[in-house]
């Protein structure tokens, strides 16, 4: 049997521009595994690839619009999903995916993540956290955990930190759910059933960023914080979301599951009296 | 007593499943020698090459005496964030 055969093509090329590979992000950096997770999910489902879009903010998250063959939009700083909006009401038979970071999505887009929540927008929104934004310099974010240190935080971030997954649970989500770069396997499945699910989806994936936080807070290379992740990763899909907050201590678990898979009214933007009164009071 | 001696042993009738077995596939090039495949392969199956690609990484292998040991469980091409490695099964040929 002969070892590893040399190649010069991979079975998710299909989905890739792979003339742009290898790409700009770093060595052990998560955001390429959870590309590969997305491609692979994408390839197990039977649409087409040509009715999947795929939109993304700015920063090194936003990137990986750049890196699928698909039809894809890198938008600007946070408008990842009114964009994203805008495709499905005018295109509802379309699967929009929005693959973003934790400071495109919650800090600058905020406001735009938990309306869409809160209306039921039917899309599905993968946020990747690197606790900073990596892209910057390791600025401190929303999603920086207590006391941790980034380049404006030196001393240790005194602020409290999003919870995303109660965040949107709470403004209205329909399935949320958690996992790392590392649970490549639950990511792939989760990330399957979040773009069947009519609604809005929401999938944190928690992401080694070995040069912009895992540096200042002396979590080695990313390899390092990959085990970082497989050591104080628990996983419960009926936590309680108000505890699944994530701090930098290593006694409190970091939380993973599918914690929320609901039914609520879909977001459907009515054409005209009529219509509105059927979507409200259903068909006279 | 009796409801012991009634058990039957987990393992009976394994031999009817037989374990995948798989081909490493890797593209040197694109490898940016993170090691994630390495240190997370189930099977412990690879290991950094001697020689460098034309970045000047280590990329991976199939650790030596590894060579029958990959399950293609698919695990190393999920986690590899430079779609640089991947398995396939190997069909056994009826005989």
């Amino acid at each position: 049997m002969a070892s590893q055969l040399v190649v010069d093509s991979h079975p998710s090329d299909a989905l890739l521009r792979s003339d742009r590979l290898p790409h700009i992000w770093c060595p052990g950096c998560g955001l390429g595994s959870v590309m590969s997770c997305y491609a692979d999910s994408v390839q197990s489902l039977d649409f087409p690839v040509d009715d999947n879009v795929v939109v993304s903010g700015i920063g090194c998250t936003g990137r990986v619009a750049g890196y699928l063959y698909m039809d894809s939009f890198h938008t600007t700083h946070g408008r990842a999903i009114p964009f994203a909006l805008g495709l499905k009401v005018a295109n509802p038979d379309l699967h929009v995916t929005v693959i973003s970071g934790d400071g495109d999505l919650s800090a600058i887009g905020g406001n735009h993540l938990i309306h869409a929540a809160r209306r039921n927008i039917d899309i599905t929104v993968i946020c990747v956290n690197n606790f900073n934004y990596g892209m910057t310099g390791g600025q401190a974010g929303p999603t920086t955990p207590f006391g941790a240190t980034t380049s404006t935080s030196p001393a240790g971030n005194y602020e409290q930190p999003f919870n995303l997954p109660h965040l949107v649970a709470t403004a209205g989500a329909v399935y949320v759910a958690r996992w790392t770069s590392l649970h490549v396997r639950q990511l792939r499945d989760t990330m399957r059933e979040a773009l069947l699910k009519p609604g809005f989806s929401f999938v944190e994936v928690l992401s080694p960023c070995p040069v912009g936080f895992g540096k200042a807070n002396d979590l080695g290379e990313g390899l390092d914080e990959m085990w970082f992740y497989r050591r104080r990763s628990i996983v419960n899909h009926d936590a309680a979301l108000e505890d699944v907050g994530l701090s930098m201590s290593e006694d409190e678990p970091i939380v993973l599951g599918n914690f929320v898979n609901r039914e609520r009214p879909l977001f459907r933007p009515a054409v005209s009296r009529e219509a509105l009164q059927e979507v409200l009071y259903g068909a006279v | 007593m009796q409801a012991v001696a009634l058990r039957e042993p987990l393992d009976r009738g394994l031999e009817q499943f037989q374990v995948p077995r798989g081909q490493v596939f890797v593209i040197p090039s694109r490898c940016k020698d993170c090691q994630f495949c390495i240190d997370f392969c189930p099977a412990d199956v690879l290991t950094r090459s001697e020689e460098l690609n034309a970045k000047g990484y280590h990329f991976a292998i199939v650790a030596e005496g590894k060579e029958e040991s990959c399950v293609n469980c698919r695990f190393c091409m999920l986690v590899c964030p430079e779609f640089a490695i991947y398995s396939d099964e190997i069909r056994e040929v009826a005989r």
